[in-house]
């Protein structure tokens, strides 16, 4: 069965980035602009991975981290947070929070899939 | 000189170098055949390209040395404390011996030093007593690790799979697993998506820690523990381990012979590598310029050419830059023979332990860091460690501990080098400063602002002066080295604990990513790594020239500055000004500028003499249409604008 990844981002640009690199790879890849939103979408379909955004209106990455840490429907499902290299503090917050990973922008590629399979296997 | 001189004397210094770590290593543990064996290689080499390059003293020399490591090799003698102190100054005699060039045709007539040298070994080699025989050929490069790993209990909770991490560990060489599940409670009390499991894992593998730790790095909130047991071969100390090792040890041999093999190098010279990089340098600005004409000329071929090449630039310069990328432990390892002279040489002792050296920095960087740390490692062993005496009396361990650390952080290399000596005197270096004048005798400041002072030049607290430090030309030079590469010094110190100097560096001197910005029509280029993210500059902020400067992004409240203003440029009537939001220090900050352009790789230029000495600007470039754009420092940046606003209020 292909694997669903939630990407959740203000930015369109990043929601396709990740669609382009992941979909060719067999995933499925569904966006959400920001963590309200990735809520409601979590709710009403299977995902296996969430890549999610630090700052973002309305509800912001690590709200949104905690929120779905506190709902036992999404135990074990891995989340890669976004961040950029001035960001590191922010990071230990969503480590704490529950992110399981994260990923430094600017990335590329290879490097979105490799945090990918080592959270997927 | 001719060229094949040149390169053998370049091969030696290298081989010497090499063989000083070895035999330090070798004074640790005097059985290990690997490190006999690779002594022997390196004399034997030396020797045989010696003759050949008309060093015939030289070769004759290394003769007798070579033929004492032979008798230990063949079981014949074992390794003494002697034997490493000779074996040390000989080394220091070849590298003379080398330094002063071919022998002439007619020969080099004896000298005094060479023959009691020689005297002195054949001596030693007489007197060696038949040691047990060591142990087969031994296999440097597969290295045993004993790992313990406990993931945090919300670790599956939180997307963590600890059956990946096994795999990818077990990826890395020969792994053995066991589960430890005496934790599990009973079933009434099993809350299934808690992890109550360990593991302990034996890894036999060619891999460093570095690698090992990568495995875990997102599962650094449980417990780890990774202890490396020494190379496969030698009797393994842990308790537990000694069972398993037996079944994996002998692939393990077979799979170390296959490495060698498998990855060969080359060597060339530094100069070219420079040349390489400028031409890299020249070739991304012309990109730009390509990509600039394709933007303006709308041709899709023409476009679609640019994209292409840009793709191949940006792999080339990852490419290069990875080729100039060159191992820490190229450093540290020179400083095990430095801490072994300087504290005998003070009546100290001291143990220095290294981590991380096979963290990778340029190599422009690795070549300029060797000064500054040894006015490091110098000042540690020379002020901070007491002599064995007071450490006794203060209840601390005689042998005292020097860290050398280096890791990756991000776009950063952190090496810092820890003591656990007597810490800095906080009071001492206030009387000094003042009597220096750096510090006014009323003036308040924090420990930490006085132990920044040691940077200052002409600083000193040295109760006498010494061959090895308290010139007070030390620490200044260090942070003078360390800003030219871009870097930063850090001191922290404990009262009775110790000190430790952190250098934070880039990883590369050469071609960074920036942001293109405009400010009143002026291009600047800011380091991406340190920007977080772009937003817009509301309307109703625009009309305000002054009052607090401080904008709500996200429930938030970031700090902004003006840059047109901080320049003393002209205001541009722009109505879509943008503020670029960066983090120094884990502060944001805003920047307000008219325009962002976009991304930019940028090649720096050193700034022109009469642009040096500014405040802000870090280097320079050169963008697509050739004209010239100045690189900003953000950290000096904010720092001068907080440290304005701090005059105003």
């Amino acid at each position: 069965m292909t694997k669903t990844i939630l990407s959740v981002d203000d930015s369109k640009s990043i929601r396709d980035m990740i669609g382009f690199t992941l979909e060719p790879r067999g995933f499925t890849v569904i966006g959400a602009a920001d963590g309200v939103e990735g809520l409601a979408k979590l709710g009403s379909q299977p995902v296996n991975l969430v890549v999610c955004d630090l700052n973002m209106p309305n509800m912001n990455g690590i709200e949104m981290v905690r929120k779905m840490r506190a709902d036992r429907r999404f135990d074990g499902i891995p989340i890669v947070m976004l961040t950029t290299e001035a960001q590191k503090e922010k990071m230990m917050e969503a480590k704490q929070a529950g992110a399981t990973g994260w990923l430094v922008k600017p990335f590329d590629e290879a490097k979105l899939v490799a945090v990918v399979n080592k959270l997927l296997g | 000189m001719n060229p094949a001189t040149q390169s053998f004397i370049q091969e030696a210094s290298e081989i010497l170098e090499g063989l000083d770590v070895t035999l330090l290593e070798l004074e640790a543990s005097p059985t290990d055949s690997a490190r006999i064996d690779a002594v022997f290689r390196a004399l034997h080499t030396l020797k045989g390209s010696g003759a050949m390059f008309g060093f015939t003293a030289l070769s004759k020399f290394l003769h007798h040395f070579e033929n004492a490591f032979d008798r230990i090799r063949s079981g014949e003698g074992t390794v003494s404390a002697d034997l490493i102190q000779l074996s040390l100054a000989s080394r220091d005699h070849m590298e003379r011996m080398i330094a002063r060039g071919p022998d002439p045709e007619a020969g080099r007539p004896p000298d005094a030093e060479t023959d009691a040298l020689v005297e002195k070994i054949r001596r030693l080699v007489e007197t060696m007593q038949p040691g047990s025989a060591p142990a087969s050929d031994g296999t440097p490069t597969m290295r045993r690790f004993v790992i313990d790993f406990r993931p945090s209990p919300d670790a599956m909770r939180n997307g963590l799979r600890p059956d990946l991490l096994l795999a990818e560990l077990a990826d890395l060489g020969t792994a053995d697993i066991t589960c430890l599940g005496h934790h599990v409670p009973a079933l009434e009390d099993l809350d299934p998506t808690v992890c109550h499991l360990a593991w302990h894992v034996v890894l036999v593998t060619g891999a460093g820690r570095g690698e090992i730790e990568e495995v875990f790095l997102f599962a650094s909130d449980g417990d780890l523990e990774i202890t490396e047991l020494g190379p496969v071969g030698e009797p393994a100390s842990a308790p537990g381990s000694a069972s398993e090792e037996t079944p994996a040890a002998p692939e393990a041999a077979q799979a170390a012979e296959q490495v060698p093999s498998k990855s060969t190098s080359v060597r060339v010279q530094s100069h070219r590598l420079d040349e390489l990089m400028d031409q890299l340098g020249e070739l991304v600005i012309a990109q730009a310029r390509l990509n600039r004409i394709s933007s303006d000329v709308q041709d899709s071929a023409l476009a679609g050419v640019a994209e292409e090449i840009e793709r191949l630039v940006t792999g080339l310069r990852d490419a290069t830059l990875s080729i100039r990328m060159l191992p820490v432990e190229l450093v540290f390892g020179k400083f095990r023979r430095v801490v072994r002279d300087l504290s005998g040489e003070l009546g100290k002792q001291v143990k220095l332990d290294t981590r991380g050296g096979e963290t990778e920095v340029d190599k422009n960087v690795i070549d300029s860091l060797t000064e500054p740390l040894v006015h490091i490692i110098r000042n540690a062993i020379d002020h901070g460690i007491e002599s064995p005496q007071e450490r006794a009396a203060r209840g601390k361990p005689e042998h005292a501990l020097v860290k050398m650390q280096a890791r990756q952080s991000g776009g950063e290399v952190l090496i810092s080098v820890t003591d656990d000596g007597a810490g800095l005197d906080a009071e001492a270096i206030r009387a000094r400063a003042i009597e220096r004048g750096l510090l006014a005798a009323d003036q308040e400041a924090s420990d930490e602002q006085l132990y920044n002072l040691i940077f200052e030049p002409g600083f000193s607290t040295a109760k006498s002066l010494s061959s090895v430090s308290g010139r007070g030309v030390g620490m200044d030079a260090v942070r003078r080295v360390i800003e030219d590469l871009r870097g930063v010094v850090e001191v922290k110190s404990r009262p009775g604990l110790g000190t430790q100097v952190t250098l934070r560096l880039p990883l590369t001197l050469a071609i960074i990513d920036g942001l293109l910005v405009k400010v009143a029509g002026v291009p600047f280029v800011l380091p991406l790594s340190s920007v977080e993210e772009c937003v817009d500059l509301p309307a109703d902020e625009k009309a305000r020239e002054s009052g607090r400067a401080l904008l709500r992004i996200r429930d938030e409240l970031v700090p902004y500055v003006n840059l047109d203003t901080l320049f003393g440029f002209d205001r541009l009537d722009e109505d879509d000004r943008r503020i670029v939001v960066s983090s120094v220090d884990g502060k944001r900050m805003g920047l307000v500028v008219d325009e962002v352009v976009g991304q930019h790789q940028t090649v720096i230029k050193p700034l022109s003499i009469y642009h040096r000495g500014i405040e802000g600007l870090s280097g320079s470039t050169i963008l697509g249409d050739g004209s010239v754009a100045m690189i900003l420092d953000v950290t000096a940046l904010v720092k001068r604008a907080q440290a304005a606003r701090r005059v105003a209020a």
